[in-house]
């Protein structure tokens, strides 16, 4: 067996980790509060797509929307200038927006249990579209188009967590945590079983699994990882509203997860950064409105030549130089790692 | 028969649409049998597997394992009772390792089902993935993935896997398909080894398979029964002489 440092030096969560500690000594405010903070949360979501995808062979449409219906309960147990819904303690607003997002996820998976591949696509996006209709046009819980605005994270120990580094250190906290369950899963039994049911289901009911059971686990694990991202996206944009669950939000979730690289859940967090470095320079380079088309072209490129995102290229990179750097460790005496 | 039967099929019928794949069969399995399936290509045998482990439902008729109704359950649960199956084209894990292939066989019956905690906690059935290994010798090529693994072996880890369950009543659709001289052998001599605490149903073409590993044999042709008998029965039927032997009169 390998010694535990050792182990725990190639796993790529606690690269993830030390990145994220690091970054802001490098960066200034708008750097770690805005952007950082933002891939860590956009990266959290696409993670629950990331996580269906790898472990289960599962495919989503329904993601963003999970997300906001962690989102939109968040928001209805919170303070706010709208004035709807009815603040409870922030503790029992999260628990109980992460309890809704999961059931939403429950939900998703039940619904959808009969389906895969293109069919599962389909019918996650008429949910997500169903939600989002619901929330724009009711407007006495949901205020309609308008949503739901004013919304602030608490205050821990006397710390504003809206500030930029409490709240970055928050969201990174998430982030580690979720991927870190998601490369835990991987190693269990339950991980275990989901490759099993990706790979021949009829198999695994004639051992003796419920597959829709199995199913069912998967999409609501991804919903409690889409809802934690649901729950810092709203206080991070101190609002909910329909544009957080529309058509837009859904399809970019995937491009991200597919962007980074769907097979490794650090790919989601690649995928993120990758997605809002360019959102901000697109933007200034070109219209705002043709960020679409530069988005759309780096994922034809990616769906094209590097069939697992960026991640997939990293790993090329890294098989590529591994020899060279074998060999000056083997010159310089040193073992090589 | 005076035992009461593990496995009795009642005036089973399976209609696909206007195909009726199955019409008519009626089949008892004493405990500890081992009972043969033979017929022609398109006969209805595996599609009568599939309605008994539960994938397809019956038509018409009914299905008891150990006296009590199942044609209503679904798979798994037939699976929990257990039924334990193989498969005609193999349905393995491809991309895991055999010893991965074995621990999902072994939670299916006995859990952990949703087992969240790392595989450290689980010794008992890690062990029990590693001792049906060795039952067919794939302790060797326990770390391999099932993908790169020879054809007999292959068809081989799929009768462990359903092995491992500890199944009462062991369905096998064409173990031996495939396989060389040698391997066939070998697999005969496993399948005899096994306890009479599991009863067999299997289907097999090789005449010379069944008619070794058979106490009775049951022929079906276009979706019913035209034979069933012990296997000097089965020897001097007309019927299965011409079916078999190249339509001699
Ligand atoms: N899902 C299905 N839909 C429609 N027809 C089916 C289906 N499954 C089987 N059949 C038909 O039922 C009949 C019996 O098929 P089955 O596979 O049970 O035969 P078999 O005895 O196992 O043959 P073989 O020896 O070739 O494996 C065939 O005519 C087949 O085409
Ligand atoms: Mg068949």
């Amino acid at each position: 067996m390998t010694p535990m440092p050792q182990q725990l030096l190639r796993h790529p969560v606690l690269w993830l980790a030390l990145a994220g500690l690091a970054f802001p000594l490098i960066a200034g405010e708008f750097w770690v509060g805005t952007v950082a903070a933002r891939v860590l949360i956009i990266g959290t979501m696409a993670l629950s797509l990331t996580f269906l995808t790898s472990s289960a062979g599962l495919v989503s449409f329904a993601q963003a929307g999970v997300a906001g219906v962690a989102g939109y309960t968040l928001a209805l147990l919170s303070p706010n200038i709208t004035g709807v819904g009815m603040a409870v303690p922030w503790p029992l607003a999260v628990g109980a927006a992460l309890v809704m997002g999961t059931l939403a996820g429950l939900l998703v998976g039940w619904v959808s249990v009969r389906s895969s591949g293109i069919y599962l696509l389909m019918i996650t996006l008429a949910m997500s579209v169903s939600l989002f209709y619901l929330v724009s046009q009711n407007t006495e819980i949901f205020n309609g188009f308008d949503g739901i605005n004013g919304l602030k994270p608490p205050e821990l120990f006397g710390m504003d967590l809206r500030a930029p580094i409490p709240f970055y250190g928050m969201a990174l906290a998430a982030a580690v945590l979720s991927a870190a369950a998601v490369m835990h899963l991987d190693r269990t039994p339950f991980g275990l079983q989901l490759h099993a049911l990706r790979n021949a289901p009829r198999r695994v009911a004639a051992l003796g699994f419920s597959t829709t059971l199995l199913r069912i686990a998967a999409f609501g694990i991804a919903g409690l990882i889409a809802s934690v991202g649901g729950v810092l996206n709203t206080w991070f944009s101190g609002q909910m509203s329909p544009g957080a669950v529309d058509v837009h939000a859904a399809v970019n979730l995937l491009v991200v997860a597919v962007l980074g690289g769907i097979r490794h859940p650090l790919g989601a967090f690649l995928g993120a950064a990758a997605f809002v470095l360019l959102e901000n320079y697109a933007a200034s380079v070109i219209d705002r409105e043709r960020f679409n088309l530069v988005i759309g072209a780096v994922f034809i490129v990616i769906v094209l030549f590097a069939k697992d995102g960026l991640i997939g290229l990293i790993q090329q990179l890294r098989a590529q130089i591994k020899p060279a750097w074998t060999g000056v460790c083997a010159k310089s005496g040193r073992k090589a790692v | 028969m005076s035992t009461p039967p593990i496995l009795a099929v009642r005036e089973a019928s399976i209609s696909f649409g206007a195909v009726r794949a199955v019409n008519g069969v009626s089949l008892a399995l004493a405990p500890g049998e081992r009972h043969a399936l033979l017929g022609t290509n398109g006969a209805g045998k595996t599609t009568l597997f599939n309605a008994i482990s539960g994938e397809v439902p019956l038509t018409s008729g009914g299905i008891a394992f150990k006296g009590s109704d199942i044609s209503r359950l679904r798979p798994h649960q037939r699976a929990r009772l257990g039924i334990g199956r193989t498969f005609q084209t193999s349905l393995t894990f491809a991309d895991r390792s055999v010893e991965d292939n074995l621990r999902v066989a072994v939670m299916g019956r006995r859990g952990p089902r949703f087992g969240l905690r790392p595989w450290g906690a689980y010794r008992p059935q890690v062990e029990a993935a590693r001792v049906s290994a060795a039952r067919f010798g794939l302790d060797e090529v326990l770390a391999q993935p099932v993908g790169t693994l020879s054809y007999g072996q292959q068809r081989e880890l799929e009768i462990a896997m359903a092995l491992a369950g500890e199944p009462e009543l062991l369905l096998m659709d064409e173990p031996a398909a495939g396989m060389s001289p040698q391997g066939r052998g070998r697999l005969v001599e496993i399948l005899r080894g096994l306890p009479r605490s599991i009863t067999m149903l299997f289907v097999e073409h090789d005449m010379d398979v069944a008619l070794s590993l058979a106490d009775r044999i049951t022929v079906m042709r276009d979706g019913a029964v035209v034979a069933a008998g012990t296997p000097s029965d089965i020897r001097a039927n007309p019927l299965v002489r011409e079916l078999y032997l190249g339509g001699k009169h």
